[in-house]
């Protein structure tokens, strides 16, 4: 955003077109990331432990240093 | 000096017999170190010396009677727990009622990395060993501090300091440092308060595992009571000259990145200190209560008051030190600062600058962030509280030792932590020495000449050589004598233990 306020004064034609692709690509890149969330999620959730209610409760230990 | 000094870490890991929650633990930890023990530790198994422990010394100048001491503290007494030495030359032993593993003596924070994480593949390759014990039931370790129901176990830190070094100025100016540090080490923790009951909604996450262990600024002991600062005064080294400060405040990290700056910013710190550096006085006013607010706060936004009233982030208190820092080495070293001094440096600039815009910034490289970020995704996928088992299971999980189950080694493998070492090197440390240290001396004699060593310790290698009466102890006073450059070529051309005492003591 900095770099286009360098830029010399463009029509108002030119200036919706850039916000559109900007605007494109903010989706683009926000449909990317939820789809890596989504995958990184679906693979811990193969690996968690299946009953964590009962997992968490047995998780005892005795007090160290 | 510089982010160079003799440093070492200690972890105690959290033992589960999986489905028998009401397994005797210390018999459980027993089995880890011994089925480790039988499977790699060759022939004889060399006992542990206790002649030099003194875990009752204080390093502001008295001792306890053992009599007033809780039993916990005596660390010295040979209870018939399994304690082996190995040949990296750490130290893989039954402590309390948690598998412990002290690393060997290095001399740089990507070695404190590479020596612990070994130790994470020691525990990993126990357990399995452990699991192959016919009618055994499997026992899974973990890397953390708590079970979120009261009961804490530490990773500790050793720094070997000057002993001329005035006690007093350690505790000013490194307890400042310490409440602020976390933001950095933390490793998380879901639950708030020492059983974890304090459920206030949107607090349901603090940055460290430790810091609601903590109630005291200053103190010997480290299982009750436990002090920011302890004084633990046992330096394993010629006490005119050295003491080693024992630090019981920080988090198990997984991170490579979280431990490698952890060793390597308090190093610089001490080394600070030791120099009469330190220009400006930082301490905190009411430290063990703003060592939790720090904690309870991953926004990373709570004010810590000063005691000459200014008010600052801990990450502010943090740039502070690295201020300091910076100026420290430009004055000694100019240009001539070496590699790792360096990087700890750009690297520690770089995550508080981070810190400071977007703590979610750093998630590739601290323990808590990362641990964090994957604790917001699931909350805002599956709209849990923080009071749901499923957070506690994963802030749990994330410490599991196993790479298939472990939540931290799957981020790791998926590529979202950043390494500094590969997997080689770490393997290659569950067995070598560390070359520049008396570690070195110990790991080739246990490798080497397994047969004739009767124990072994920090600070010496005891030998039963054939027709010699009495057990030739051979001192390893000096952490950095006992070098490869001292005595590697010695060692390569000793063929037996008595070809090698009859040289040394020559």
């Amino acid at each position: 955003m900095a770099q286009e306020q360098k830029q010399p004064r463009k029509s108002s034609q030119e200036e919706t077109a850039t916000e559109e692709v900007v605007e494109s690509d903010v989706a683009e890149r926000k449909e990317m990331i939820d789809e890596d969330v989504d995958a990184i999620l679906d693979e811990i959730d193969e690996v968690l432990e299946t009953n964590a209610e009962d997992f968490v409760k047995s998780f005892i230990q005795k007090g160290g240093q | 000096m510089s982010v160079r000094r003799v440093m070492g870490t200690e972890v105690e890991y959290g033992i589960s017999v999986q489905g028998q929650p009401s397994a005797n633990p210390m018999v459980a930890s027993s089995q880890i170190v011994n089925a480790y023990a039988s499977s790699t530790v060759k022939a004889r198994r060399a006992r542990w010396d206790f002649e030099e422990e003194s875990p009752l010394r204080d390093a502001r100048g008295f001792d306890m009677a053992r009599q007033v001491a809780d039993p916990t503290q005596l660390t010295d007494e040979d209870l018939g727990l399994a304690n082996v030495i190995l040949t990296n030359g750490a130290r893989l032993y039954v402590d309390h009622a948690h598998p412990e593993y002290s690393s060997p003596e290095v001399t740089t924070p990507l070695d404190v990395v590479r020596w612990e994480k070994a130790g994470e593949q020691v525990m990993l390759d126990a357990s399995r060993m452990a699991a192959l014990v016919p009618g055994s039931t499997p026992i899974v370790l973990y890397k953390n501090n708590t079970d979120n129901k009261g009961a804490s176990y530490g990773a500790h830190e050793n720094y070997l300091m000057r002993r001329s070094t005035p006690f007093a100025e350690i505790v000013r100016h490194l307890t400042p440092f310490f409440v602020s540090r976390q933001v950095v080490t933390g490793a998380g923790r879901v639950g708030i308060g020492q059983d974890g009951r304090d459920t206030t909604p949107e607090r349901g996450f603090q940055i460290s595992q430790r810091a609601d262990y903590f109630e005291v600024e200053v103190g010997l002991e480290t299982t009750l009571k436990r002090p920011i600062i302890n004084t633990r005064d046992e330096p394993h080294a010629d006490p005119a000259v050295y003491r080693r400060l024992h630090v019981i405040l920080g988090d198990a990290n997984l991170a490579e990145v979280s431990i490698y700056l952890k060793s390597g910013t308090t190093s610089l710190v001490l080394a600070m200190i030791e120099d009469g550096f330190i220009d400006r006085d930082l301490s905190v006013e009411g430290a063990v209560k703003a060592l939790r607010d720090v904690s309870h706060d991953p926004t990373l936004r709570h004010l810590v008051t000063l005691r000459d009233g200014r008010r600052l982030t801990a990450v502010q208190l943090q740039l502070e030190y690295l201020d300091l820092a910076r100026k420290y080495v430009e004055d000694r070293y100019g240009a001539d600062a070496d590699e790792q001094t360096v990087d700890v440096l750009a690297r520690w600039e770089s995550v508080l600058t981070r810190l400071e815009r977007d703590p979610m910034e750093c998630a590739a490289e601290l323990d808590w962030v990362a641990k964090l970020k994957l604790l917001t995704q699931y909350r805002d996928r599956d709209d849990l509280d923080w009071d749901d088992a499923k957070l506690h299971l994963i802030d749990l999980q994330y410490a599991d030792v196993r790479p298939d189950k472990g939540l931290h080694h799957r981020l790791a493998a998926a590529g979202r932590i950043e390494r500094l070492l590969d997997d080689a090197t770490i393997e290659a440390a569950m067995h070598d020495p560390p070359v520049d240290t008396r570690a070195y001396f110990r790991g080739r004699c246990l490798d080497k000449y397994a047969d004739s060593v009767a124990a072994a310790s920090w600070d010496s290698v005891i030998f039963d050589l054939p027709g010699r009466e009495s057990l030739q102890r051979v001192p390893t006073i000096d952490p950095l004598r006992g070098t490869r450059a001292h005595v590697g070529e010695l060692i390569d051309r000793s063929d037996t233990a008595q070809a090698l005492v009859a040289a040394i003591t020559r």
